[in-house]
């Protein structure tokens, strides 16, 4: 590479510990502008705490977690909430607003955080939710009528409300057929190529990490190894191996000949 | 002086140099700074990106708004360089789906006219009433279906019902029954001194509590108690689809969820009025004793030669039939939850009002009923 690319998010010996039970201890990653980020783990290895702990719903009982080179520990609650503004989530649920419709999903980031005309609103949250391929009809329905697929995208048209850089997404795919996966794959790819964004996803799925990352991090015994694609499913860490090289890796290596 | 536009005019064009970062958090400023612009006299329009830190969609699309603006007032818009890819990707996006936007009104329908609400609503309430005696009916059914058997009626069940309903209860139903007692005896106290009748102070507070207040009170309080928390629960359990796993596994919900409540509260209820009931006396014989002098031997002798045969049972027959109202007004909307956390909360509240309002109503049924018998 010719130059260093810029850091925007970087956590640093983060340490997490429930009574007995270490999660994290002394975890380091870095994730670069326009990296599509993965993080892979066992069930158990922490994954959801690193994220939750990313987002601030957790309190690490050691380590920095900076975005955009600020330390979040050290932000009042005002620059917080302007951090908070420039990067966008979904959860694993979709986690919808159960009592609003989806334009009104999309549209409350907005009310929050901008001043604008009802009419700019309707028609910014429309462009959002036509751009993760949702059909203009779904946007006054509300998240119980909704099918799991719609759901994702949906959740992913919240988090895009305020053109965030950065993106976390946790477990996009989980719970969908292989052909609304890789449909929400291919949009997450392009995506990423037109609005330049730099995502993190925790996710299973090895399609979808082969599909989008670049660069993926491994949760194993409390630790991160983190590295591109191509060199980590070399990692002679048995664990990683066994995700890389398993039963399950190998058929879809058969299917896809790679 | 602005930050993200610099403008140059020069006889009928205007140039204008984007800069800064364009960002959805900074639309408003940047809204304020296009719309400050003075175009008159403009003929022709140029738009120069170079500068340009950042544009991001929301603001390309403000962008678009604005050239579009232009273009209607008759300005020719054009690019120096290269057209930001950003208004190329928005293009892409809107073309991506032909349908128009939807009126963002068409989410809050507001149906004024008085007849046609009127339909709307006798629909919904005889719908709602036959829906309630369908669920009445599979009750009766689970309930003879369970009583075959033990095991079916779920003991272990019924116990933490009537410990969490009952048990738990026991605090704020006595300190309810004495303040009421209290008042009762108060006022009561008040009027009847004005005859020199205050030894039936003792009648009142005995007849009032033991046929009425006692039951009553208990059973409004463990409405809004237990009544609440029952259409809660199994609200909730919905909303997780718990409940059509139940259905899937072949356990039927009304055995496991709905028989076990009502026959918990048909025992707690009735347990609770008789505590109702001592606590309710007690406070009538402490006022009596330091209001109105009446020694406790005095005020044991009057309760006894108040009350009827029929008195304490009235009162306490009657907490089986309004536990069974409870439980079933708080089951039968928990289990119509669908769809949001907003239905949640809505069917809860309408549990409890209706559970408060059908005791009521049975209450006075009870009355009617009574006198006719004559007890």
């Amino acid at each position: 590479m010719p130059e260093e690319p810029r850091v925007v998010l970087e956590v640093r010996g983060i340490v997490n510990r429930f009574g007995r039970q270490v999660v994290h201890d002394g975890l380091n990653m870095q994730v670069y502008a326009e990296d599509v980020f993965g993080i892979v783990g066992g069930s158990g290895a922490g994954k959801s705490v690193l994220l939750r702990t990313i987002l601030g719903l957790q309190h690490p009982q050691a380590g920095v977690v900076s975005i955009g080179g600020r330390n979040l520990a050290q932000l009042t609650d005002a620059e917080l909430r302007a951090v908070k503004a420039d990067y966008g989530v979904t959860f694993q649920g979709g986690a919808l607003y159960s009592s609003l419709t989806v334009l009104q999903n999309v549209q409350f980031p907005m009310i929050e955080h901008l001043q604008l005309p009802l009419q700019a609103l309707d028609e910014l949250a429309m462009l959002k939710i036509r751009l993760v391929g949702l059909a203009a009809d779904a946007a006054q329905k509300y998240p119980a009528q909704l099918s799991g697929g719609m759901v994702k995208r949906a959740a992913l048209a919240r988090a895009l409300a305020l053109d965030p850089q950065l993106l976390f997404l946790d477990e996009p795919t989980s719970g969908l057929d292989p052909i609304a996966a890789a449909g929400f794959d291919d949009l997450l790819h392009n995506l990423h190529r037109e609005l330049r964004l730099t995502v993190v996803m925790v996710t299973h799925d090895l399609d979808s990490i082969f599909r989008n990352c670049n660069r993926v991090g491994v949760l194993v015994d409390t630790r991160m190894e983190v590295d591109t694609l191509a060199r980590i499913v070399d990692h002679p860490n048995p664990w990683i191996q066994a995700y890389f090289h398993g039963e399950r890796a190998q058929a879809r290596e058969a299917k896809h000949g790679a | 002086m602005s930050t993200y536009l610099a403008a140059r005019r020069s006889a009928d064009s205007l140039e204008l140099a984007l800069k800064g970062e364009w960002r959805a958090l900074r639309l408003h400023e940047i809204g304020a700074e296009l719309t400050a612009l003075d175009f008159t006299g403009v003929r022709t329009l140029t738009i120069a990106p170079q500068d340009l830190v950042l544009l991001d969609l929301s603001s390309a699309w403000r962008l678009r708004e604005f050239i579009t603006g232009a273009e209607k007032a008759g300005v020719t818009v054009s690019f120096r360089g290269a057209l930001p890819e950003q208004l190329q990707v928005l293009d892409d996006a809107l073309a991506r789906d032909p349908f128009q936007a939807p009126p963002g009104a068409q989410a809050h329908e507001f149906h004024l006219e008085p007849v046609t609400e009127l339909g709307r609503y006798t629909v919904r309430a005889v719908r709602d009433a036959r829906a309630g005696l369908a669920f009445l009916g599979r009750v009766i059914l689970a309930m003879l279906a369970a009583s075959g058997s033990l095991k079916r009626l779920r003991p272990a069940s019924i116990a933490r019902h009537v410990y969490d309903t009952g048990v738990n209860a026991i605090p704020i139903v006595a300190l309810i029954a004495f303040l009421i007692s209290v008042i009762v005896a108060f006022l009561s106290a008040q009027q009847l001194q004005k005859f020199g009748a205050e030894i039936f102070v003792v009648d009142l507070v005995t007849i009032g509590v033991l046929r009425e207040l006692g039951v009553l009170l208990t059973a409004v309080i463990v409405a809004g108690r237990s009544g609440s928390a029952f259409a809660a629960e199994i609200g909730t359990m919905c909303l997780n689809e718990e409940v059509d796993a139940l259905y899937a596994m072949g356990a039927d919900p009304f055995e496991l969820l709905v028989v076990p409540r009502i026959l918990g509260l048909a025992i707690a209820l009735p347990l609770l009025t008789v505590i109702a009931d001592a606590i309710g006396l007690a406070g009538g014989a402490i006022l009596c004793r330091f209001l109105l002098d009446i020694p406790l031997t005095q005020y044991l002798h009057r309760v006894s030669e108040s009350i009827s045969p029929w008195t304490f049972w009235v009162g306490v027959m009657k907490a089986p039939v309004f536990a069974m109202l409870i439980a079933l007004a708080g089951t039968y909307r928990g289990l119509q939850v669908t769809g949001s956390s907003r239905e949640l909360g809505r069917l809860t509240t309408v549990a409890v009002v209706q559970s408060i309002f059908i005791v009521i109503l049975a209450d006075a049924l009870f009355a009617v009923l009574f006198m006719e018998i004559n007890i």
